[in-house]
This record gives structure tokens, sequence and C-alpha cells, in this order.
């Protein structure tokens, strides 16, 4: 038995180490000088995949409790979006064009933050709300609100990018700094460990679990499924605020166009990292693994030149082989 | 009679280490109604799936027609004329009568359907439904009338052997009855039907001959006019009923609970009873007569709507906001009657599904002490007997009795001292039934009030202090179970009332 969960725990890992080992094989076959190869496997290049990582893996953390609990949330990439444009506007105090007063300082970006992750956490509020007490899928609640936060984004900013005057989130997403790597980096991995603690030591993350394995016995122990499912579509909303202020310092301003189909990566980085569609399975570590194979995958795309349009069909493709691989080990397992 | 249409023997099958089949002999002739019998987890599933091609035998030999058969897949049976009619219906009910009795082997010409319209009418008049419409839509149907379709399915495919899982579990008197016609009918057309129920009234009304299965292993086969019923469960329990409900004594104390007039969305329509502390209640009652609603109205998981409920620990109940956590703080606990989908949480652990509701006993602050957490389940799991490597298990890998120790340990654990349990032994071997009803007993005897539902009247004579009966949705007077005399139980489960001339 010990052995079956160990197995569990390492497929994400061992599905890491191969990704790895391909783009090693493909780009030593692409260029035989052996230079492309020390660029991939240089620092450099793994602080660019690390940082490519970040805003994808800090939403995909917020995803994998909603998913682990049975739900899904199509309306992060629109959240994400909302809170670029949020946190811009915060930046410029109230207006969508930044005025000539004084540079923004540290306090004003702690607001920018707070307020970003105010309003998603709102817009999980909604998307849980919608979904518990109206009795709609969360499929179709967040179907609906996926297209309501774009539109409402794009209201706040009149249209267009917001565009803000320099301010230190900016450099959240560096490759390099102070610290060696952007504050995101940082970010990412305390936001990792807290998932992962709540999800395995607390009783919020035990009833997570235990509402997306079976919602009825949930009920039946006396768990309020609905206030919790309320609970958790707001922690994600959270994680999803704080995902767009990392995508906010990679942009520089906010934009209510971006992050169009955001939510599947982020969806795909949940499951490819052994979360369940169905519920009750998916873990922290994994979905960050998840995310991390498809930066990698675009990394060792970019390096051989392929055109974009090949690096979706390999990231398509991994998402059905993961799940694929996934439903082999249940079968083995059962 | 005959040659043998259908002859098993030595059939075993194993699942891993657990071993569902181990020796059938089955004789099957054609134009026979051929009842198999035995107790929930005996292997009567396993050896239909076997017969049906679902699963396949480890060891054994099936004859069907004289030559040898070894079905791989459920399109072999289909093809050597074996049809399976399960519990659970396999109708699409968005499509027509028609189109469902066609299924998967339409007619076609050109690639287009052709009708069937005058061979439906045939087996529609077969099934005495003359006047149904082949394009009725099957989801508008009554349950009784959707299995005749599946039986007509059946026969449209020209099956010569008919196999019927508990096809009567939720029809009406008048449907079995009909069904009953039916079968008859099938019978003298030459075709044999394997029978399969625990309704041994039943059995013993429709069936020619039977065979008896006790944990995987035929125990007894014959013609059924030569056994009484008492018999036949003796055989299939293998023990005396007094080693089956054991008796512990327990004294009754104060009303514990106190129902009036108790009435939900639909059902239960009218419920009063009085709970004895250290008291065994039974509430008999066919499916659907409201017996599992009026558990979950009082457990808040249902609707309450109306009437009152009386705790005697004080506790002041309110309709409008009752709900299962309220009533677990209050002392009630709800073991369900479906441990598939809402007992048990079939993916998660032993651990976890004994303490999921009283965390409080190992948290702090919302945080799990997962020690102290596994700690408490070792200790249910080695109380109770639960038989599974360790508490780090996913449930699904448990027998049925096993699993539902683990349902009734989570009971015990939060501690509730007025216990619902709704079937609490179904679908579970015979062993682990009288282990149950024996800590039914020691729960008693510790002073829980324990109300037990169930359809199994034998079950409840054999362990409760006092019963009642419910017949759509209205409980009847209570009385001590010796009180009740079978007939009336059944007559007011079915018609609502027990005025037989002595009363």
């Amino acid at each position: 038995m010990k052995f079956k969960t160990l197995l569990s725990r390492i497929v994400p890992f061992l599905g890491l180490i191969f990704v790895v080992l391909i783009s090693v094989i493909a780009i030593r076959i692409q260029d035989s000088t052996g230079e492309d190869l020390s660029n991939f496997l240089s620092v450099d290049n793994l602080k660019i995949i690390l940082i490519q990582t970040v805003v994808v893996g800090i939403a995909a953390l917020g995803m994998t409790m909603v998913i682990i609990s049975g739900g899904i949330d199509l309306s992060v990439g629109s959240q994400v979006a909302l809170a670029t444009v949020v946190f811009a506007i915060t930046i410029n105090g109230g207006a969508v064009s930044p005025g000539d007063t004084e540079a923004p300082s540290g306090g004003d970006v702690a607001m920018a933050i707070s307020v970003a992750i105010v309003v998603c956490a709102a817009c999980g509020w909604i998307n849980g709300f919608l979904s518990a007490s109206l009795k709609i899928v969360p499929f179709i609640v967040t179907l609906g609100t996926m297209q309501i936060f774009r539109g409402f984004a794009k209201w706040l900013a009149g249209g267009e990018a917001v565009r803000t005057p320099t301010n230190s989130a900016q450099n959240f997403m560096d490759y390099d700094g102070m610290l060696g790597i952007g504050v995101g980096f940082y970010v990412l991995m305390v936001s990792i460990l807290a998932v992962g603690i709540m999800l395995n030591y607390t009783v919020m993350g035990r009833y997570i679990y235990a509402i997306g394995s079976s919602e009825n016995t949930a009920r039946l122990c006396g768990i309020n499924v609905e206030r919790r499912s309320v609970a958790i579509y707001m922690l994600c909303g959270m994680l999803t605020g704080l995902s767009g202020v990392m995508q906010y310092a990679f942009l520089g301003s906010g934009n209510p166009t971006i992050g169009v189909g955001l939510e599947l990566h982020i969806i795909a980085a949940v499951v490819i990292g052994g979360g369940s569609l169905s519920g009750g399975e998916g873990s922290a570590v994994g979905t960050f693994i998840g995310a991390l194979i498809m930066s990698i995958l675009g990394s060792t795309c970019t390096m051989l030149g392929a055109e974009t349009f090949v690096q979706e069909i390999i990231i398509g493709s991994i998402v059905i082989i993961a799940v694929g691989i996934d439903r082999l080990r249940h079968r083995a397992i059962n | 009679m005959s040659q043998s249409i259908l002859r098993l023997r030595n059939i075993c099958k194993n699942f891993g280490p657990v071993r569902a089949l181990r020796g059938v002999d089955l004789e099957i002739y054609p134009g026979e109604v051929h009842a198999l019998i035995g107790e929930n987890g005996a292997g009567k599933s396993t050896l239909m799936k076997v017969l049906s091609g679902a699963h396949q035998a480890n060891e054994g030999r099936i004859d069907l027609q004289g030559r040898r058969y070894h079905p791989t897949c459920p399109q072999d049976g289909r093809d050597a004329a074996v049809a399976m009619i399960y519990q659970e219906l396999t109708l699409a009910p968005h499509l027509t009568v028609e189109q469902n009795i066609m299924l998967g082997a339409e007619p076609t010409r050109f690639g287009f359907i052709r009708r069937q319209t005058t061979k439906i009418k045939e087996v529609l008049s077969l099934l005495g439904h003359d006047s149904l419409s082949p394009d009725a839509m099957v989801g508008s149907l009554s349950i009784g009338t959707q299995q005749l379709i599946e039986i007509g399915r059946a026969i449209i495919s020209d099956a010569k052997i008919i196999i019927m899982d508990e096809p009567t579990s939720s029809l009406s008197t008048e449907d079995t009855q009909a069904l009953f016609r039916v079968i008859s009918q099938l019978r003298d057309r030459g075709i044999a039907i394997i029978y399969i129920s625990h309704f041994l009234e039943e059995v013993q009304e429709i069936s020619d001959r039977y065979t008896v299965l006790r944990d995987g292993e035929t125990v007894e086969t014959g013609l059924i006019g030569d056994v009484s019923i008492p018999q036949i469960i003796r055989m299939m329990v293998g023990r005396s009923l007094d080693e089956m409900y054991p008796r512990i004594e327990h004294q009754m104390g104060d009303v514990a609970m106190s129902c009036r007039r108790v009435r939900g969305t639909n059902l239960p329509v009218d419920a009063s009873f009085d709970l004895r502390e250290g008291e065994i209640f039974g509430i008999f009652g066919l499916v659907g007569s409201g017996r599992t609603e009026l558990l979950r109205c009082l457990f808040g998981l249902d609707v309450w709507s109306g009437g009152t409920i009386e705790l005697s620990s004080g506790h002041r109940l309110s309709r409008t906001s009752w709900s299962p956590r309220r009533a677990l703080d209050a002392g009630l606990d709800l073991l369900s009657e479906d441990r598939k989908t809402e007992g048990l949480a079939q993916q998660m652990n032993v651990a976890v599904n004994t303490t999921l509701s009283a965390l409080a006993k190992q948290s702090r602050g919302g945080w799990i002490n997962l020690t102290r957490e596994q700690k408490i389940a070792d200790r249910w799991a080695a109380r109770l007997g639960t038989k599974c490597h360790s508490t780090l298990d996913a449930i699904s890998t448990l027998s049925g009795g096993n699993q539902q120790k683990v349902a009734i340990a989570r009971l015990m654990n939060h501690d509730s001292s007025i216990l619902l349990l709704d079937e609490p032994t179904r679908g579970i071997d015979v062993g682990s039934k009288a282990e149950i009803y024996q800590l039914i007993q020691q729960l008693a005897a510790s002073g829980k009030s324990i109300v037990i539902v169930s359809s199994y009247l034998p079950e409840l004579q054999g362990v409760c202090d006092s019963l009642a009966v419910m017949y759509r949705g209205r409980l009847s007077e209570t009385k001590v179970v010796e009180l009740w005399l079978k007939d009336d139980v059944m007559a007011y489960a079915t018609t609502g009332q027990s005025d037989s001339a002595d009363a």
C-alpha cells in the first residue's frame, strides 16, 4: 500500500525528468555543436523557465483547490486580466492614465496588491455563491463569469491598456535581482508551501478533499458544503489575484485583453500534476511540476526555433498523455 | 425433464486474494424458472457476471446447449442467446419504446433504420401491454413498465436463457404480478429463466426449482415444492437464528427523542414515535414507503417541513435551521443506506472516513494531528475487527462488510447518543451481518438509542425491542416487537391497514 501512494507521488516527478531528457536530446540532435544545449542547461535559462512558471503556477495552485473539491473555474484568465487592470488603476490613484505626481511608494504597491487580491476574491465569491446557492454547475457559472469579468476589466480600463509610472512591482518578475531572481519566484514557492500545508494538515484541506471525493458523504458528516465551496472559490480568486499582480509585473501595465485562454493552461497544469477533474485528487507540488513541465517545453520549443503552433500541439498532447497515464495507473491500482 | 440447456461445473472465480466463487454447480433446463437464492455477498451477482461474459471464471466448465461455452465479453453472452436483466435498468430514457427494444440490433436498409412496428407490437402484447405505443418515450413510463421493456429486448434478441437479477426489488405488488404473468408465458415458450431474488415468498410463487448459494458455493438444489421457507433460510444463512441474532440484556431508560407528526416535502407524511434510552426501535417499510426519508428528515439531510422533534438532551430543534451539523451537535447520527455514494468517500482512506464527522477530536485551531487521527482509526479498526492492511487503504479496496464497519466506526467515534441506522446490513456477507447485529446490541446496552430501518423483517424481529411500520409516508403505532404478527406487518406495509380479525 505504501508503495502505491509512493508511486502516485512520484509519477509527476518522473514526467518532469522525462520532459527534461526529451528536451536535452531534441536540442542535442538539432545542434551538434552543443552550444544550444549548454544554453538550455545554464543557470540563466533555468531562471527564465522558473520565472515563466510563476503566473500559471500561482493561479494553478488556486485552481488545484477548486479541482480537488470537484469544481472548475474557467474565469481565472479573465480574473488575471482584471487584476492587472485593478492593480494599475490603484497605482495611478484611481485613474486610467498615470498622473504626473511623484513615483508610487512601497506602500502604494502594497495597497495595489491588496486591492487586486480583494477584487479577485470577490470574483471567487461570485463564482462560489452562484454555483452553491443557485445549484448551477460551476462549469456554466464560470463560463458566464469568464465573459463578465473580462467585460468588466475592459470597461474599467476604458478599452485599452492602463499605463503606469515606474514602480517596484515591475521588478517582481526580473530574471535577476538582489535575491538572485525576481520576487515572483519566491511568492510562488511560498504559495506552494502554504497550499500544500493547508491541503494536508488542516481541517479546511481535509474538507476540500472530502467534498471532491464525495459531496454526499461530506454533507452526511456535517460539513457545510455550500459555505466551504464559496470559501474555496474565494481562496482560488485570491491566488489568481496574486498571479495577476505577477502578470502585471511582466507587462508593466494593466491589460484587459491579456490572459485569453490562460485558464486552459492553468487547468492543464493541475491535470498534468495529477489533479482529477472528477474531484478528490491533486496536490500542490504536483501542480507546480505540471506548470514547470509546460514552461520547459515552451523554452525548448523556442530554442529549437519551433513556431508557437508546434508548442500548442505538444502541450495539448502532453495533457492527454498525462491523463492517459493517470488512468492507467488507476487501473493498475484497482 | 429433457436435456439441460445450461450446465455449470465447479466454477471458481477469484478477485485477487478474495475467493468470490469457490465451486458452483448449476443446471438449468429449458422451460423452467430456476431460482438462484443466497444472501447478499453469497456470489449470485458474480456468478451471473461470469455467465453473461462480464467476468471470466478461473476454474470450472460451462456447457450451453451441449457445447462448451466460454464467454469473454458481454457480446459473447448475447450471441449465445443469454440475456441479462440487471437490477438497475439499462434503458435510455430519451428514446422511444421501439428504439430501446431494438437498441444495438437495429435492422437497416441502405444505412437507414427499418421500423419494426409489427414485431414490436407482438412483443408488447406478449408483455401484456397491447395498448402501449412503440413511440412512447421510455422516460415517461412507470418503473414496472420499463422493466417489461427490458424483458422485451431479451425476447426480440431470441434469448434462450433470461437472467433476472432482483427484478421485483423496486416494483409495486401489481407490477410484480404482471411480471410473473410474463415470466409464466416465457416459460411456456420454452425459455429458461434464472430468477435471482431474496424475497422467498416470491420465489416460492414463481419458480420451479431452486439452487442455494452460500459463500460462493452451491449448498443445495432441488424442487421448490419440496422445501419450506425456514428450510431455505437455514440453507442460506448456514447457522441458526440464535447465532444470527445474538441478544444482549439492555435496560431502557427515559424517552430520549420524541417525534410528533413529522412531515417532509413529499415523504414522510405523518410520523410519530417515542424513542427511549437504550431502546432498539425498528421501522419496517417497503422501498419507497418513506422510511429512509424519515431518517433523513430527522438528521437534517432532507427538508423537515412540519411536526415537532424533541430531544431529552434539551436541545431546541428549529425546523428552519436544521442541518446535519446541528443534528450531530445535538447528539444524532445517521448511517446511510448508500455506502457507495453517500455513506463513505470511496477514494479516501479508512482513517479519514472514520474521523470525518468528528475532526475536532484530533485537531486544534484548524490543524489536524495526523498521528492522533491514525491512532484513533487504528483503535476503531481493531475494536470492530475491520479487515484492512492498514487504515491508510482506500475504502474502495475493502469488502462491503468491512466498509460498513468503517461507517459504523465513524458513528461510534462521533459518539452521538441517538443512532439512525438505514439498512445497516445491506449488501454485506452473513458473517459481517451477525457481527453488526451484535454491535447494535452492545451499543444499546451502553445506553444508546437506536432506530433501524429495514425492508427485511426477520432482521428487525431478531434485533429490535419495538417496531413500527411505514406505509406511504405514514408510520403506524409502535408496538413491542413480539406483539407484531408477521401478517399484520405485511398488511400494514402494503395497504396501510393492520386490522386483522383479532385487533
